[in-house]
């Protein structure tokens, strides 16, 4: 099957591109404190510019943003990690693709660029240029990956049903794919986009197991936190905003342009308030996922990061500290696994239901309100409630 | 706030593989699968409707089955009720032709008793009758046979007729 071709085509590319893998870095600095070499903690190994201790902030910020390295552990101070391929746009010297490997962890500049730790891993070029960093980072890989298991997944379960025919009970990974499938179907799609439902599944499918997969693999110890960067979910609110702009009938630019059956005073305040809020949606969208899935990741790397600063404390108090922290672990990441499916689902929905207010046809709205208006003919302020009914 | 400013490099490989993803997807994931579901629900919801209907069919069957058997039996009914009538009808009818014959029978034989009796006995008196002439003119030969008697009684005629 040329599908399958093309990713494994797409997966060896990525596997040349990242070619100097593991990287042994040398390091000059040997202040770093033992206990903080294992899972997602490990991150604490940006940390050398501080003096000893353990840095919480530095070691949660190192995990929740993104890198040009894939850290796993610590070897006797020195990170494992899997180097990632940069690559910059500069505007004077074009494209530049390299090995991550040659920054030695930010302490090397190689080509004129070097790596800046600041709340986030930066590249910087010295000769102060504006440069564009397109560099297949920590979160582009987690993407791949997800893409990857995604179409793998969802591939096989089509062919499944293409194989099994329509009639026959699904089974497998089918049979767990199937009631999500069709809860998006009967409970998103259907009550929001009414008849043209068909049209917009395939993009709600697409965006809430995308969210969904991705939430997942940043819920893994030393995943990366794709879903909780800003980037990732303002190019999702965006396609899905655009998607609504596109699909948007006449009758929705004519109420949000020129709402009808509304006194001109009132429209010239109106308006502006619909045309926000227009944009509002997306911007809701957009935060609303990166700060749920920041937040757990905060919450989870906090929770952990306490037991080595009382470990900093006293040795007793870290261990003393060990089985509180665990059970709040534990406890948040039952709560993560939910909000994975619950922010995927909630992203999805409200996707639907602004194509939903976008592609409505307005005969009933506008016979409602119509109506109401009849009764009311000088009250602006009550109209705006009615209408306000009507959509709810 | 370093974090909340978008990464323009992640945002576009975002874009690129959500847009790639979704373009596989649709047409090779949901837009089959989707068919599939749709598919099989109008298959089940064809199936239902189609018991549904077959079982209104049988019903409907066996009312007519029902029917059917009530109008068989009193056919039945009736059938048994006139051929019980037209048998007794015919024994009736029979009974009485029966009898008709046998009356006549036994007339026509009284009758030709009758005649044979009358016509025995009409030979009985004739063959008397003639015994008894026989007999007399034997009786009369006799006495007559002499002359004397010749005349006494041609004595006695005349005297008879004298007399008269």
């Amino acid at each position: 099957m040329s599908l399958r071709r093309l990713f494994s085509f797409i997966v060896l590319t990525f596997a040349l591109l990242s070619a100097p893998v593991f990287t042994y870095a040398q390091h000059e600095e040997n202040h770093e404190s033992a206990p903080v070499a294992e899972g997602e903690t490990a991150h604490a190994a940006h940390g050398e510019e501080k003096k000893g201790g353990f840095n919480a902030s530095e070691v949660i910020f190192g995990h929740i943003g993104d890198s040009h390295y894939w850290h796993f552990f610590d070897v006797n101070d020195h990170p494992v990690s899997l180097s990632l391929p940069v690559i910059i746009y500069h505007p004077e010297k074009g494209l530049e693709v390299f090995s991550a490997s040659k920054f030695h962890h930010g302490h090397e500049s190689y080509n004129g660029y070097h790596l800046e730790h600041g709340m986030k891993e930066k590249i910087v070029s010295e000769d102060g240029a504006k440069i564009i960093d397109f560099s297949i980072t920590k979160n582009v890989v987690s993407m791949i990956i997800s893409v990857v298991l995604l179409l793998v997944i969802m591939l096989n379960v089509a062919k499944k049903y293409k194989k099994n025919g329509t009639m026959v009970a699904p089974t497998g990974f089918q049979n767990a794919l199937e009631p999500v499938l069709t809860f998006v179907r009967d409970e998103v799609a259907k009550p929001n986009l009414g008849k043209k439902y068909m049209r917009y599944m395939p993009l709600l499918l697409t965006v809430f197991f995308f969210i969904w997969i991705n939430n997942l693999l940043g819920l893994l110890p030393g995943g990366a936190n794709f879903t909780g960067n800003i980037a990732v979910t303002a190019c999702l609110a965006i396609v899905s905003f655009l998607i609504m702009i596109f699909s948007g009938n006449k009758h929705f630019w004519g109420h949000l342009f020129n709402p009808p059956g509304v006194p001109l005073g009132v429209k010239f305040l109106l308006v502006p308030i619909e045309i926000i809020s227009l944009f509002i949606k997306p911007i809701a969208l957009m935060i609303r996922l990166f700060a749920n899935i920041l937040a757990g990741h905060i919450v989870i790397l906090s929770v952990i990061s306490m037991i080595f600063i009382f470990a900093g404390l006293s040795k007793v108090a870290g261990w003393g500290f060990v089985p509180v922290s665990m059970a709040f672990t534990i406890f948040m990441f039952f709560l993560e696994l939910l909000v994975a499916a619950i922010q995927a689902f909630i992203f999805t929905n409200l996707t639907a239901v602004f194509i939903g207010q976008a592609v409505e046809e307005g005969h009933d709205h506008d016979h409602v309100h119509e109506e109401y208006h009849a009764h009311n003919p000088e009250t602006g302020q009550d109209y705006n409630v009615s209408k306000q009914e009507i959509i709810a | 706030m370093d974090l909340l400013t978008p990464e323009l490099g992640l945002f576009v490989w975002t874009l690129l593989a959500f847009l790639i993803v979704f373009v596989i997807l649709r047409k090779f994931a949901w837009k089959p699968i989707l068919k599939a579901l749709h598919e099989r629900e109008t298959g089940i919801a064809d199936s239902i409707a189609a018991a549904e209907r077959v079982k209104k069919e049988m019903g409907a069957m066996q009312a007519e089955n029902e029917r059917i058997m009530m109008e068989a039996r009193a056919e039945r009914a009736q059938l048994l009720k006139e051929a019980k009538e037209t048998r007794d009808s015919i024994i009736n009818k029979a009974k009485e032709e029966t009898k008709a014959i046998t009356d006549k029978m036994v007339a026509d034989a009284q009758q030709q008793i009758q005649q044979q009796k009358m016509a025995a006995l009409t030979e009985v008196k004739n063959e008397i009758g003639k015994l008894a002439v026989e007999v007399a003119e034997k009786v009369i030969r006799k006495q007559l046979s002499t002359a004397e008697s010749q005349n006494d009684y041609a004595k006695m005629l005349a005297d008879e007729i004298s007399m008269n």
